[in-house]
Order: C-alpha cells, then sequence, then structure tokens
C-alpha cells in the first residue's frame, strides 16, 4: 500500500517501562510506609523517586532522539497527537472529580447539615465554612490561631495577579508557536523563555499564598470542607503547572540545541497543549474557588 | 538503535524473561495480559471458595468475621480489576489489529507499560492481606466511614488501585489511537468488526471514569492521613459525597465490563450462524447509547442512602432506558441465528449461553431500578446474584468464549472440543447452581457481605456453595484445555471457523510474529 502505511515505527523491545513500574512501585510502597509511620518510608520513596527521574530522562531522551533521526512519519505522528489529547482528557475528569467533591460540599452538604438540626444544632449554612466541629480541628492545627476563625483568600489580589500571569503565558507560548513555524529560532526562544518565567513566577506567588494561608489566615488543610476542597483543587492544579513548567523548561532546552522544523514540532505542541489545558483549569478555579 | 519498520520482518526477539519483560509486540503484551488475568482469576477464585466454605453452614466455621470481609472486599477487587477488565484488554491487544490490519498497536513501548503496571499492583494488593490491620474490609466501594477508619491496608489497596487506574487510562489511549489511526485503507468506522466497536466505546469510558475514580480514592486517602474533611460531616463534608463520586466511576465501570463481552459475542454468534450480524448499524448505536446512560445512572446504586424524591425518580427512570439499547442488542444476536445454519461449537455454546444468562441479570437489574422495590432488595443477596448474573455470566462467559474462539488463530491448533463442551456445561451449571439461589435468599431478607445467617437461609446458602466448588473445579479443565491447545492438537486452519469472516481469519494459524507490515485493503 501506500509508503505512509507501510512504514509505521515500531519500536524494539525496550526496559523504560519495566524500570518506571519498579520506580513506581518503591514510591508507592515508600508513600505507605511514610503515612503510616515506618521511619524506612522516606527512602523507599526517594528509592523511587530516583529510578522515575532516570527512566523519564532516559525514556523521553530516546524518544527525542528516534525524531530527531526522522523514524517517525505522518502517521506515527498522528498516534502521538491522539496519545496527548486523550491524556489530557483524562486529566479534565481527574480535576473534575475534585470541582465535582466542591459543588456538592457547597451546594448541598453544608445546606443539608444546617438544616438537620438533630446532628449539629445551630450549624449555619455558609460558605466558606470550617464545619460544625471545625473550630476544635483548627484549634488542632494551627496553634496561632486561638479563636478558632480562618479567613479564605480573596480573589482580587494575589489570585487575580496569578489568574493574569497565566493568560499571558498561554499568548507568549503561542506566540513561541508562530515564531516556531515562522523558522525564527531567536524569536522562539525568548517568547518560550518568558513563558517558563511566567510559569516560575505563578509558582512562587502560589507558595506564598499557600504560607500566608497557613501563618496569618489559619486556613489549612484540615479547616473543614473548605480547606479540603481549597488547598487539593489549587494544590492539584500547582502540581500540575510544576509538572508543564517543566516539561516547558525541557522543550525551551531542546529548542536552544536546534531541535525541531517548522512541520514536525509535536513535542512542542503536547507541551502547549497541556499548558492551555492548565491554564483553562486555572480559570474554573479563580472563578469557583475564589471569585463565588 | 536501529529501526524497526513495519516491513521488515524482524521475527527474531530475546529470548527469556526479557522477551516478556522488553517487549513492544502486542500479541505478546495480548499473552501477557491473559495469563496474567487467569492468575488473578484463580486467586480471587479461591477467595470466592473460603467464603463459600464458610456460608456452607450457618454459625462460624473456618475464619473470623474480620477476615471475611476481607475476603469479599479483595475477591471483588481482584476480579473487577485484576481478572476481568485484563482479560478484555488481553483480547483486544491480540485481536484489535489482527481485526482492523494494522501491524501492532499505535503505542507499542505504551502498551508494554499498561501491562507492567499490573503485577506491582496486583502485588500491593494481594500484599494488603499480610499487614498489620488486614486487607481493605469495608466491601470493594470501599465506603467511608470504614475505609477511613481501616489499617494501613486499606492505603495499600487504594495505592493498588491508582496504579491499576493509570495501566487502564494508557491501555485505553492506546487502544483509541490505534483504532482511529492504524485501521487498513479501506476499513471505515462502520466497516469495523462489533468487538472493535465496544471496544472503541470501552476504552472512551475507562478513559472518562477511571479518573474520577483516582480522584475520590485520592481524597479519601487524604482523609486518612492528611487531615482533610471531605467525607466527614463534622468538617462540613459527606460521606454520601464519596457514594456519588465512586459511582460516577462505578457504573461506567459495569459497562466498561460488559461492552466488549457483548463485542466477543456479536463476533461469534454470526460466525456459528453462517450469517452476517443482524442490525449491525442499530449495534453500533445501542452500544454508544448504553455508553451515554451509564453516565447518568450512577445513583440508582443509593436509593436508600438518602436523596431528594426527583433524583430518585430521575435515576430510576435513566436506568430503565438502558433497557431498551440492551433490549436491541439481545434482538439482534437472536434474530442473527434466526434461521441460521446453526453449529455448537464450544465458543458458540459460551455465546449463547452469555446472552441466556446476562438476559436473566439484566432483567433483576430492572427489578433493582425500582426505587421502592430496591428499598427492599438494597444490601441483600439478591443485589449478589443480580451482580454475578451479568458479570460471570455476561463478562466471563464472554471472555472464556472468546478464548475458545480465537485460540487456534493463537496458538495453530485447534482445543480440545470435548474438553471445551464439559468446561462449558460444568461451568454454567456450577454458574446457575451457584447463584439462581441468591436471588431467593436475597429476597427472603438474607443481607449480604455477613459471615453467617439465620438457620431458615441454611439449605439455599448450601447449595450455592455447592455450584460454587464445581464452578471453581470446573476451571481446571479450562487451563488443560489450553496447556494442551498450546502443545499441540489438531493443526487449525487459517479460516478456522466455516464460517468466519474478518482480517484476522486471513493471516496464517498460527498468526506470525508480525501481521499485516504492509496493510490489507478492505473493499
Amino acid at each position: 500500500m501506500s509508503a505512509e502505511h507501510g512504514s509505521y515505527y515500531l519500536p524494539e523491545p525496550t526496559r523504560w517501562p519495566a524500570i518506571t513500574s519498579s520506580g513506581l512501585f518503591l514510591l508507592a510502597l515508600g508513600f505507605i510506609m511514610l503515612m503510616n509511620e515506618h521511619s524506612v518510608g522516606p527512602w523507599f520513596m526517594i528509592a523511587g523517586f530516583l529510578v522515575l527521574l532516570y527512566v523519564i530522562v532516559s525514556w523521553f531522551g530516546e524518544v527525542a532522539g528516534e525524531s530527531e533521526r526522522g523514524l517517525y512519519d505522518s502517521q506515527v505522528d498522528m498516534s502521538f497527537r491522539m496519545g496527548m489529547g486523550w491524556f489530557i482528557v483524562s486529566e479534565v475528569m481527574f480535576f473534575a472529580a475534585f470541582f465535582g467533591a466542591l459543588f456538592y460540599a457547597r451546594m448541598l452538604a453544608v445546606p443539608w447539615l444546617s438544616e438537620t438540626d438533630s446532628l449539629w444544632p445551630g450549624f449555619e449554612n455558609v460558605w466558606p465554612t470550617a464545619g460544625p466541629l471545625g473550630e476544635n480541628y483548627i484549634g488542632a492545627d494551627a496553634h496561632e490561631v486561638a479563636s478558632g476563625q480562618f479567613a479564605s483568600i480573596g480573589a482580587w489580589g494575589l489570585p487575580f495577579w496569578n489568574t493574569v500571569i497565566l493568560l499571558t503565558s498561554s499568548v507568549t507560548v503561542t506566540i513561541a508557536h508562530w515564531a516556531l513555524k515562522e523558522g525564527h529560532r531567536l524569536k522562539l526562544i525568548i517568547w518560550l523563555g518568558i513563558t517558563v518565567l511566567l510559569g516560575s513566577t505563578f509558582l512562587y506567588l502560589q507558595a506564598t499564598e499557600y504560607a500566608h494561608a497557613y501563618t496569618e489566615l489559619g486556613l489549612t488543610l484540615g479547616t473543614g470542607v473548605y480547606g479540603s476542597t481549597f488547598f487539593m483543587l489549587t494544590g492539584f492544579h500547582g502540581l500540575h503547572v510544576t509538572i508543564g513548567t517543566i516539561t516547558l523548561a525541557v522543550i525551551l532546552f531542546r529548542c536552544i540545541k536546534g531541535h525541531f522544523t517548522k512541520d514536525n514540532h509535536f513535542a512542542f505542541e503536547a507541551a502547549a497543549w497541556y499548558w492551555h489545558f492548565v491554564d483553562t483549569v486555572w480559570v474554573g478555579l479563580f472563578i469557583f474557588v475564589y471569585v463565588l | 538503535m536501529t529501526a524497526t519498520t513495519a516491513d521488515q520482518h524482524h521475527d527474531h526477539h530475546p529470548t527469556g524473561i526479557t522477551r516478556w519483560l522488553f517487549t513492544t509486540n502486542h500479541k505478546d503484551i495480548g499473552t501477557l495480559y491473559l495469563w496474567f488475568s487467569f492468575t488473578m482469576f484463580i486467586i480471587g477464585g479461591l477467595m470466592a471458595m473460603i467464603i463459600r466454605s464458610e456460608l456452607f453452614e450457618p454459625g462460624l466455621q473456618f475464619v473470623d468475621p474480620l477476615f471475611f470481609n476481607q475476603m469479599t472486599t479483595v475477591h471483588a477487587l481482584v476480579m473487577i480489576f485484576g481478572a476481568a477488565m485484563p482479560a478484555f484488554v488481553g483480547l483486544a491487544n491480540w485481536q484489535i489489529p489482527l481485526m482492523i490490519g494494522a501491524p501492532d498497536m499505535a503505542l507499542p513501548r505504551l502498551n508494554n507499560w499498561s501491562f507492567w503496571l499490573l503485577p506491582p499492583a496486583a502485588t500491593l494488593l494481594i500484599a494488603s492481606l499480610f499487614v498489620p490491620g488486614g486487607a481493605p474490609a469495608g466491601g470493594w466501594t470501599i465506603y467511608p466511614p470504614l475505609s477511613i477508619q481501616g489499617g494501613m491496608g486499606v492505603d495499600f489497596g487504594i495505592l493498588a488501585l491508582h496504579m491499576m487506574g493509570i495501566s487502564s487510562i494508557m491501555g485505553s489511549i492506546n487502544i483509541i489511537a490505534t483504532i482511529m489511526n492504524m485501521r487498513a485503507p479501506g476499513m471505515i468506522l462502520m466497516k469495523l468488526p462489533m468487538f472493535v466497536w465496544t471496544w472503541l466505546i470501552t476504552a472512551f469510558l475507562l478513559v472518562t471514569c477511571i479518573p474520577v475514580l483516582a480522584g475520590a480514592i485520592t481524597m479519601l486517602l487524604t482523609d486518612r492521613h492528611f487531615g482533610t474533611h471531605f467525607f466527614d460531616s463534622s468538617g462540613g463534608g459527606d460521606p454520601v459525597m464519596f457514594q456519588h463520586i465512586f459511582w460516577f466511576f462505578g457504573h461506567p465501570e459495569v459497562y466498561i465490563l460488559i461492552l466488549p463481552a457483548f463485542g466477543v459475542v456479536s463476533q461469534i454468534i454470526p460466525t456459528f450462524s453462517r450469517k452476517p450480524l443482524f442490525g449491525y448499524t442499530s449495534m453500533v448505536f445501542a452500544t454508544a447509547t448504553i455508553a451515554f446512560l451509564s453516565f447518568i445512572v450512577w445513583a440508582h446504586h443509593m436509593f436508600t442512602v438518602g436523596m431528594p424524591l426527583t433524583g430518585e425518580l430521575f435515576f430510576m427512570y435513566s436506568t430503565m432506558l438502558i433497557a431498551i439499547p440492551t433490549s436491541v442488542k439481545i434482538f439482534n444476536w437472536v434474530s442473527t441465528m434466526w434461521r441460521g445454519s446453526l453449529t455448537f461449537e464450544t465458543p458458540m455454546l459460551y455465546a449463547i449461553g452469555m446472552v441466556f444468562l446476562f438476559t436473566i441479570g439484566g432483567f433483576s437489574g430492572l427489578m433493582l431500578a425500582i426505587v421502592p422495590a430496591d428499598f427492599q432488595y438494597h444490601d441483600t443477596y439478591f443485589v449478589v446474584a443480580h451482580f454475578h448474573y451479568v458479570i460471570f455470566g455476561g463478562t466471563i462467559l464472554g471472555a472464556l468464549g472468546a478464548v475458545y474462539f480465537w485460540l487456534p488463530k493463537w496458538t495453530g491448533h485447534m482445543y480440545n472440543e470435548t474438553l471445551g463442551k464439559w468446561h462449558f456445561w460444568l461451568t454454567v451449571i456450577g454458574m446457575n447452581v451457584t447463584f439462581f439461589p441468591q436471588h431467593f435468599l436475597g429476597l427472603a431478607g438474607m443481607p449480604r457481605r455477613i459471615p453467617d445467617y439465620a438457620l431458615q437461609f441454611a439449605e439455599f446458602n448450601m447449595v450455592s456453595s455447592l455450584g460454587a466448588f464445581l464452578l471453581g473445579l470446573s476451571q481446571i479443565i479450562f487451563l488443560i484445555n489450553v496447556l494442551k491447545t498450546i502443545k499441540g492438537g489438531e493443526k487449525a486452519s487459517d479460516r478456522v471457523w466455516e464460517g468466519s469472516t474478518g482480517l484476522e481469519w486471513t493471516v496464517p494459524s498460527p498468526a506470525p510474529y508480525h501481521t499485516f507490515a504492509t496493510p490489507p485493503v478492505v473493499k
């Protein structure tokens, strides 16, 4: 048949997946031990993490090398595109679970709790809430706040600027993509570099906000269902920004090394897709966690 | 590293353990999945034997109640995530590239990783039995507060589920990419074999609902160890919220288990009826409709838990709607057989058995969908009977039928038909003797997940246990038959079955290590 079909790249047997699973196994086992206060847990986790780091560098390195040697045709490229696209769909559903928890708690659980006088008499339906026994929990978790009061983080301070930063970074990564398609390598490197800087700035500000919440506002992971949903949503988003920033930094490094051509740069596009996804999730977070 | 393109035939590959550890070949990976699945089937089956031994008579005989609860929980997790799902991913790996004329799966290295995530995950799950406090014991649905109060075995279970979830998501992404991107020229979507169609839709369900489970168990983990209050009303959370999130995953999950079995049956029945499948287009749309409905019916698992009346009504009616596309499928299978020239080789027996027993499970499902009736049936043995009619009668019979159907293509030998028929009849009789009396037990009010029961339930429980032992023992015939077929036996022709149609029957038996290096043209 057509040459395109006859030359689908079938990789040789590979040892990376088996090593990846071993690393994940060590990481999971160490994490279980850590949570159950076994002192060797962290060591297992460090070992697992190092194995994963080694695999990520090697496996991605191998794929990047194959791509640069031109082993992938357009059909392989399409497989990668579909793989990345559906991976992002699965990530969307992962966040959907946490958004669902937020909506359920806020719209159903807390109102129902306040209506049921037999369970927690006098509990008011307000949001944010630390829950009926929230004060006791806060007393135990954050020693600085004696009164059991906590404050939530307003939308129009730091979170607003973080929104601006992330939305801007979506624009800059697109400009970088245009530059790549036009073949302006210097322009590409500059705008991609700006994107990485914006991502890092976002992470720095988010860390500042967390420190502020923990030390001054009395808002912690233990602050009832509000603290739980707040930190779970923003925390997992922060994790994804971290992964996205590292990915973009690697892509930047590859751009500097001269990888990618005008027509063949899916690794760049995959990282950009991921970045746009992370941005979109943040817009949802900003609206539902901070503004409303 | 040398490039291997599909048009070069590389039949040399590593041997020994590294062949299996490092393989990127869809047939090797399919074989790995199938053996893994069978191993888990035996382990989960042994747990079921412990459960049925304890329930053979009233009173506490062999195990203490906590261990009994661990058995019911881990039996379910092992069977669902270790046996049933990997069995069909294994079938998908072997068959989808053969059926669409592709040289391999779209992402072969990812394929290897999808499989090799499973053994470590299963190790974690089984290891939980041996840690202080034992395995998860609150039921496979891991509802809080029990799952929050459990020991470190619950953490083992959660991490195992996370790893199996990653495996399922990666496997499904691969299947979608393969079907959408690797079809031979001329293989348009509406010519896809039904098995491929059902897997495409199943893979979509997996990609969208497994991450929701991941979210739920992550919140469980943070509630256990990091002070969050998602499922704790003293902090404003709600244990019922877990049930909603869990079943948003859990209901599509049961269709994930059954849809590929529908696909298998849709391959087998036309072959042994020597007629094309009746109503192919309606089959495709019925499958898609079932998949869509699976996302809006989840709370029918929670009718007794407390929900506004409008919620109960919505979930009742949406659940009953599922009967429509499902009946379309059953009607089509029966119509395919109508006036066909039928023969009853083992795969056909399994397919017909599956249609028959799944339909019984479907009817008891309709009974459970009715809210006021469900108030009576909830958490009784009626639910256990219903579930096992659809999952054993549907999924497992479908998987066993698929193995008999394609085994000659995989090994190049015909299996022993006599042993196959013995296996079928003993399995079906054992299954019905095990699970049919459980309907009566449930209707009479026997609760599930209890190691002891009132005296009036004794006879039916004894019958059920005897059936279970027969069911368990008869799987040995299957193992012997498969091993014998791998070692030798009558040579299978390329077409294997007189009525077979489809690309997988155009390649030699056994299928060479690499197939369709040059894609066939489908007219």
